[in-house]
């Protein structure tokens, strides 16, 4: 999957603000109100779709709206979600994507959506309502102290007092939402703020003075010889692939010298789909739950090169015996999270696609017909992707089938739990950034707002979502976006009547003693699609998965299916949190 | 906190724009990372609109070495300098109210000439006294003034600078006894590297 217009993907952090939109400076100098003022901007901006809810605070924005029909607004039935399908939006457009809220409940509901997106660096501008001025500070009705509540799961935010700061605060949102490392910003508009008059001029108030905000591009040579010096002297070196890879664009440039210089692509969780996994050089990914050989490859290395990853602790475990044998190479946009966890031998602060195109040149060509079998071997040695046969369906054959079905070439959404773990190991991605998942903050109901914005952004696209039955309960008011909004999402709800994963925690680590982990009385879900609008189907038998997605895929709407799987499995292989290499669990029945 | 001992101070200015909720920004992110903040002062600059802070902060060593990476994430830093090992000064202030009888006055009076200490105030039964250095001289006075009987003691922050280089086309904040004087140092440059870190 491609950005549907190449000129909308993230800038190349250049330090002018990166137009978008249609320029609207119709209403130049004419008195306007907040919320006019608000729209606007936000047209300047580009925005095409905003996911909200309105409320008695934010009213005055919504009364404007229909004078600005190029924004759509999209209903959602509850602030989380249109705070995940803002993030969906965003990370399958790689455009800023827009939720509106009220204030007190409404702004609180999104607090969630705003912190998977902060732990990912996903660029959502949230807007919300506020109580007018002179009520601020005196518990008034639905008045939350929503800057104050959302401080540290936003890249920044604003609280706008002024109708002359509306516009310029609205470009500068955007401006830090995508520039740098991405994030989301929220702006929280008093009542009052957004009726008062005032005027808009897009030149005018789209001049950001931002002294204290950098944003890195190009890093440093002397930084960049330091790490292709270790790059060209290594002999086993292997690449960990991150999310920068993605957000960065900067798949061309990591083939390009991975290509040359030989080095096997090791992704992280979210940097999945940032490499062809039909490429030769492509290795896995590592840590708690990835293919055991990724994490062994990176174990056996001499040299790690961190690629717009973070070392999280996922992939570390304990940062005293995570891959002593290699020195690490670091490359990362925000100078924060180098030496953050592991501490390494050379730094580079920059953007991934430019720190690459600089390295390329430098790097010298290699083979590396040893270390390339090495790895190989290791993929023989430790087959993590072999499917336990015992005749019953399992969440592994779903997605097997699923990877069959569409070539690795759909828009996968999942949730939290095992079934996420299972779609990032089977699925075979073969287009650029093609896989959603909540990877920092761990949102169970993720999956089903985030495939609504997703489809909404690439609307020619086939986007199926994984989903547990856990997590999908989270967020399932949301189908009823998916069916107004004519959305033709696919879900597949790897149905095992558990919280999967916390079963298995259960079992492993708290003595079989199963808690809390059992949903005795899921509803039915197939009536519950109807009940909905949509197409429902159950499929219990292996052999029913592919002809079920054919049929999926077919039907021009959204539908759900049913997979009912084995009801207690455990993902492999396994490293515990806060363990090593030498902690491997791979599964005894391969 | 049981770890506290295995904490390590640091010495960060930093420079934020002067505008309301900056300083909960900055305290809000040493709160998450785990930092205390030991000391801290703030005063606006000498350029319109901003403000510089010094602060000590405490924290494992992990984390509070990374401060002053994590205070530049913040949109509101302009920049944020971790100075603990560079060559730098650094003040306090202290206002000392000392009760005092017809008897004792004198000798307190006395003390505050030697600690070159300023005599701000006088009441019936009392001395006000201002003492500006660091942290070792202050507390010395504090001590030799509390037989006395203290009243009231008022601790600033600590503020810092870097040391202004002694050499045209050097930075400010680096040790210049290696480059010149590599047989000896005059005695008044003399500074010992983190002596000033270790709170
Ligand atoms: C909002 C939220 N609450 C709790 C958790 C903890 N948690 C992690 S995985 C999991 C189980 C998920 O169950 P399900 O969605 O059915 O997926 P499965 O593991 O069965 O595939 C839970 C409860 C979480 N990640 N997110």
């Amino acid at each position: 999957m491609v950005p549907r217009d190449p000129n909308l993907v993230l800038p190349d952090n250049e330090d002018e603000i990166f137009y978008l939109g249609q320029e609207t400076n119709i209403n130049m100098g004419k008195t306007l109100t907040g919320g006019d003022i608000a729209c606007e901007a936000l047209l300047n901006e580009g925005v095409d779709i905003v996911f909200g809810l309105p409320g008695g605070a934010i009213l005055p924005l919504y009364g404007v709206l229909s004078r600005y029909p190029q924004l759509r607004h999209v209903l959602v039935r509850h602030e989380q979600g249109a705070a995940h399908a803002a993030d969906g939006y965003a990370r399958a457009s790689g455009r800023v994507g827009v939720a509106f809220a009220t204030s007190g409940p409404g702004a609180t509901n999104l607090i969630t959506g705003l912190a998977t997106a902060m732990m990912d660096s996903v660029p959502i501008v949230a807007i919300t309502g506020q109580v007018g001025r002179a009520a601020i500070g005196s518990d008034a009705f639905q008045e939350t102290d929503i800057t104050g509540a959302t401080l540290p799961v936003t890249k920044h935010n604003y609280l706008v007092t002024r109708v002359e700061d509306v516009g310029p605060t609205v470009h500068e949102a955007f401006h830090i939402a995508r520039t740098g490392r991405p994030g989301p910003v929220l702006i929280d508009i008093p009542k009052d703020v957004m009726q008062e008059e005032g005027t808009y001029d897009y030149e005018r108030d789209r001049q950001i003075k931002l002294p204290g905000y950098r944003i890195p591009t190009t890093a440093p040579e002397d930084q960049i010889d330091a790490a292709v010096k270790l790059i060209n002297e290594a002999e086993r070196p292997v690449f960990l692939a991150g999310h920068g890879v993605i957000i960065s664009r900067a798949f061309d440039k990591l083939k390009e010298l991975a290509e040359k210089a030989q080095i096997p692509v090791v992704t992280t969780l979210l940097g999945i789909s940032g490499f062809p996994e039909n490429h030769p050089l492509h290795v896995g990914f590592p840590g708690m739950h990835g293919e055991a050989y990724a994490s062994l490859a990176l174990d056996d290395s001499d040299l790690i090169i961190s690629a717009g990853s973070r070392f999280d602790d996922r992939i570390v475990g304990n940062v005293n015996e995570f891959a002593t044998r290699s020195k690490k190479i670091h490359i990362d946009i925000d100078p924060a999270e180098i030496n953050k966890s592991v501490q390494v031998d050379a730094a580079v602060v920059g953007n991934l696609k430019h720190v690459l195109g600089q390295m390329i040149p430098k790097a010298e060509r290699k083979s590396r017909p040893e270390w390339i079998r090495h790895v190989e071997q290791l993929k023989t040695d430790h087959p993590s992707l072999h499917i336990p046969e015992t005749g019953n369906l399992s969440g592994q054959h779903v997605v097997r089938g699923l990877s069959n079905i569409t070539k690795g070439n759909a828009i996968i959404c999942t949730g939290v739990g095992q079934h996420q773990m299972w779609a990032a190991q089977h699925y075979k991605f073969t287009q650029p950034n093609s896989w959603l998942c909540s990877g920092g903050l761990g949102t169970m109901g993720y999956e089903v707002p985030s495939a609504i914005g997703a489809q909404m952004a690439m609307p020619e696209a086939l986007v199926w979502s994984i989903c547990g039955d856990g997590g999908f309960q989270m967020t399932m008011m949301e189908l009823a976006t998916a069916v107004e909004n004519r959305l033709p999402v696919k879900y597949a709800i790897l149905n095992n009547n558990h919280l999967g994963m916390i079963t298995q925690w259960q079992e492993l680590f708290y003595m079989g003693d199963t808690q809390a982990d059992a949903y005795t009385a899921n509803p039915d879900f197939v009536k519950l699609a109807e009940a909905f609008g949509m197409k429902g189907m159950r499929v219990e038998e292996i052999d029913d998965v592919e002809s079920a997605i054919e049929e999926a895929n077919a039907h021009p709407g959204p539908v759900i299916v049913d997979f009912v799987i084995e009801k207690v499995e455990h993902v492999y292989p396994m490293i515990p949190a806060g363990g090593s290499i030498q902690d491997l669990m791979e599964d005894t029945r391969v | 906190m049981t770890t506290e001992s295995k904490f390590e101070a640091r010495t960060v200015t930093a420079l934020v724009e002067d505008r309301p909720g900056v300083l909960a920004r900055i305290a809000g992110l040493c709160r998450r990372r785990g930092l205390n903040i030991a000391s801290l002062a703030v005063g606006r600059s000498e350029q319109a609109g901003l403000s510089r802070l010094t602060f000590v902060l405490e924290g494992p060593p992990g984390v509070v070495n990374q401060c002053a990476a994590q205070l530049e994430r913040l949109v509101n830093v302009i920049d944020a300098t971790d100075i603990t090992n560079k060559n730098h000064i650094w003040r306090e202030l202290a206002l000392v109210k000392v009760g005092t009888s017809t008897d004792t006055r004198v000798e307190v009076l006395e003390l505050s000439r030697v600690f070159r200490a300023n005599v701000i105030d006088i009441g019936v039964d009392s001395v006000t006294l201002e003492l500006t250095g660091g942290r070792e001289k202050i507390d010395s006075m504090i001590t030799l003034l509390d037989r006395f009987g203290i009243k009231e003691v008022m601790r600033t922050g600590r503020v810092a600078v870097l040391r202004g280089t002694l050499f045209e086309g050097e930075e400010d904040g680096q040790f210049q006894s290696s480059r010149k004087w590599a047989n000896g140092l005059p005695h008044e440059y003399h500074v010992t590297p983190g002596v000033s870190g270790s709170v």
